[in-house]
């Protein structure tokens, strides 16, 4: 049995759902952050 | 401790530390992970299959550690009532179910070449299992809570009960005859040679900084929600 397709497959779900989650959670931060701040200006 | 239960020291150390974690634990991770795939040895029993556990290993320590985290903060809001606490508990619950999830995956990625079967129903899985089930269970509660206006005190109970999953993962291999391997990294040794041990160890690291880094910037986006509601009510009385 060639092993390479399942150490693909793993490889690219954890990466994909960690990066999706670090990116997912960098915008929320800037969104929220940014939303705040633009409140206390005048 | 106490003393950055205050939310403006906090975020005078998180804003400067996020991006550090996340470009150190990404770079740690890129190379260790390049290493694993390219430059350590296929294993002569589990063959290429050995390479699975250079991502395998970090997310089941990672929903392992994200929720003893979950709990220690659980007990510091139901102890200290810090508001703090209770936000660190909910920005870790997404990123612990995550890994939880991945660590399952991944797990019957490589069970399926290894074991002939994608999934079994012994100790070290099945309580894996539960232990997204907390996290699922963790974030429906808190989001309940959160729309009633209460001060997710239940959720922070529910933290603290789950933890008592902890052990039973940890020994589940132990205690009971299951198909998962028992620990190779005990007190009194290592089992794994070091041509496997540095880009394992070094992925585990890696994944844990990028983790934190997930956690901060999710704590930040929670206080940036805070600081902009009570802003809003200022502005309108």
């Amino acid at each position: 049995m060639n092993h390479w397709p399942f150490v693909i497959a793993a490889y690219v779900l954890t990466l994909g759902a960690t990066g999706v989650l670090t990116l997912a959670s960098l915008r929320a931060m800037r969104r929220d952050e940014g939303r705040a701040e633009a409140l206390r200006r005048p | 401790m106490h003393a950055l239960a205050n939310p403006a020291r906090f975020l005078s150390f998180a804003r400067p530390l996020t991006p550090w974690l996340g470009w150190g634990g990404a770079a740690l991770l890129g190379a260790s992970l390049f290493g694993g795939l390219f430059l350590s040895p296929r294993d002569y029993l589990q063959g290429e299959t050995v390479r699975i556990m250079y991502v395998h290993v970090p997310t089941a320590w990672l929903g392992m550690g994200g929720w003893a985290a979950l709990a220690a903060a659980s007990a510091s809001h139901l102890v200290w009532r810090h508001t703090l606490a209770g936000i660190a508990a909910r920005a870790i619950a997404v990123p612990g179910a995550v890994m939880t999830a991945l660590a399952l995956a991944t797990g019957a990625i490589w069970g399926r070449p290894t074991w002939g079967t994608w999934w079994e129903w012994d100790g070290r899985l099945t309580s894996m299992l539960l232990l997204f089930f907390l996290y699922c269970g963790y974030l429906a509660l808190n989001a309940a809570e959160r729309e009633r206006g209460g001060e997710a005190k239940l959720s922070a109970i529910f933290g603290l009960v789950g933890a008592v999953n902890l052990p039973v993962i940890h020994f589940s291999v132990i205690w009971w005859n299951t198909l998962h391997q028992p620990p190779s990294l005990t007190t009194e040794g290592s089992a794994i040679d070091a041509s496997i041990a540095w880009p394992l160890l070094g992925s585990t690291i890696g994944f844990t900084l990028l983790f934190a880094a997930i956690v901060l910037m999710r704590m930040r986006a929670i206080l940036g929600q805070a600081r902009f509601a009570a802003r809003l009510r200022r502005a309108a009385a």
